[in-house]
């Protein structure tokens, strides 16, 4: 089972966003709502694996002269699949995740790992490796629209948690957030979630 | 006039950085010194002020509804044909500079390359092609000024933020919070001081 770090590494040691620094864009743009983010965290782990697996695959035919236009070509041919399939079922979110789905070509994380890992590893491996970081990703998307959405509207998946009752204009003494839902905001959630997991793995702080 | 506000919206208003988040990963990794960002700022531009008008034309006479041949609709293809032409352009880009300046080539390293897959060339494109839908960008002088401003507030942003980051080094932070934390942080600040310049109605 020596497959299983591929898996289990990204999520927190080895994440992908907080500890590599990569896929940041995506990953702030589409967290105003949990819904969004869960659906982006999905097509992005769709499209690493499968990205993965492919160049993986290939990796011994492809002079390393083209080979970003080769991985490009197979990540954008993914990234269509992905949101031809969007646009037919689940229409409401690919127009509010818009031009994000098409970012996903040059998402960092997939480029990332093709040349890091696919490029040197084994198929199956690989395809593993590309679940786990698309994991690790959507789980630091879901934190932070878990704290958006929560704060900034009150509600987790569009289903209302703070009670209607406690809201200034119902008589009580809350009112929304409203700037979580701006774009800042998303950059100082993640500092915070950076700060905080790098005071529990020290091994990751610098100098 | 509205060429003009145009190229001030998509410098200040709808930063690339700040309102978008577009090509953060560059950002943060190459914003660690004044020289090496004005370069790579300086290249990103030059990039987005060549392909958003070359993704224009080809959006307008091959990709959209009817332009190449009469019933067909070619703008599944947009991806794919965004991402070549991009790709395609900062192969040359690099072939340039490594001839002419080959110690900005050496500093920038492997982030040249990647200005490729730097989210604010295709994020430049695609917003481009969204607005030519809902009428904003109406012609290709248009669709450069849109180019040329995008680079700009890009270009702008990593300056800025290299120029924070090398006065941080003489604070004290957090061991947890050195590095990307606190880079982080101050970008999520510098966009809040940002959204004033979205109550200016142009």
């Amino acid at each position: 089972m020596s497959n299983l770090k591929n898996l289990t590494g990204p999520l927190s040691s080895n994440n992908p966003v907080i500890v590599q620094i990569l896929g940041i864009c995506s990953a702030l743009a589409v967290t105003v709502k949990m819904e969004p983010a869960f659906v982006m965290g999905l097509s992005v782990m769709v499209v690493t694996a499968f990205a993965n697996l492919v160049m993986s695959l290939l990796r011994n035919g492809i002079p390393s002269r083209i080979r970003i236009i080769v991985q490009l070509v197979v990540i954008a041919a993914l990234v269509i699949l992905v949101d031809q399939f969007l646009k037919a079922f689940v229409y409401d979110v690919s127009k509010q995740l818009s031009v994000y789905v098409g970012l996903i070509i040059t998402n960092c994380i997939i480029m990332g790992r093709v040349e890091a890992y696919a490029l040197g590893n084994k198929p199956w491996d690989s395809f593993l490796d590309g679940i786990g970081n698309g994991l690790g990703y959507a789980a630091i998307l879901l934190i932070v629209a878990f704290f958006r959405e929560l704060f900034g509207s009150g509600t987790l998946f569009d289903i209302r948690i703070i009670p209607e009752s406690w809201y200034i204009a119902n008589g009580g003494f809350y009112s929304n957030v409203g700037i979580m839902l701006f774009p800042p905001m998303a950059l100082i959630i993640v500092g915070v979630i950076i700060w905080v997991h790098r005071s529990f793995n020290k091994d990751l702080q610098e100098k | 006039m509205e060429t003009l506000n145009l190229f001030i919206r998509s410098i200040f208003i709808d930063n690339m950085v700040f309102a978008f988040f577009f090509g953060m990963c560059s950002y943060i990794a190459v914003s660690k010194s004044v020289k090496t960002a004005l370069g790579l700022g300086a290249a990103v531009t030059f990039v987005m002020t060549m392909t958003v008008p070359l993704n224009y034309l080809l959006n307008e006479y091959v990709l959209a509804p009817n332009a190449l041949v009469e019933g067909v609709d070619l703008s599944f293809l947009t991806f794919i044909v965004f991402i070549a032409v991009i790709a395609s352009f900062v192969q040359l880009v690099e072939m340039v500079v490594e001839k002419y300046s080959p110690s900005l080539y050496n500093q920038l390293g492997i982030f040249l390359p990647l200005i490729a897959v730097n989210c604010a060339i295709m994020g430049g494109s695609l917003f481009m092609q969204q607005k030519v839908v809902s009428g904003e960008i109406d012609g290709l002088w248009q669709s450069i000024v849109y180019g040329v401003g995008s680079g700009l507030g890009w270009w702008l942003a990593i300056v800025m933020m290299a120029a924070i980051r090398e006065r941080l080094q003489y604070s004290h932070i957090p061991a947890g919070l050195k590095g990307p934390g606190i880079a982080f942080i101050i970008t999520g600040l510098m966009g809040i001081a940002f959204m004033i310049f979205s109550g200016i109605k142009l």
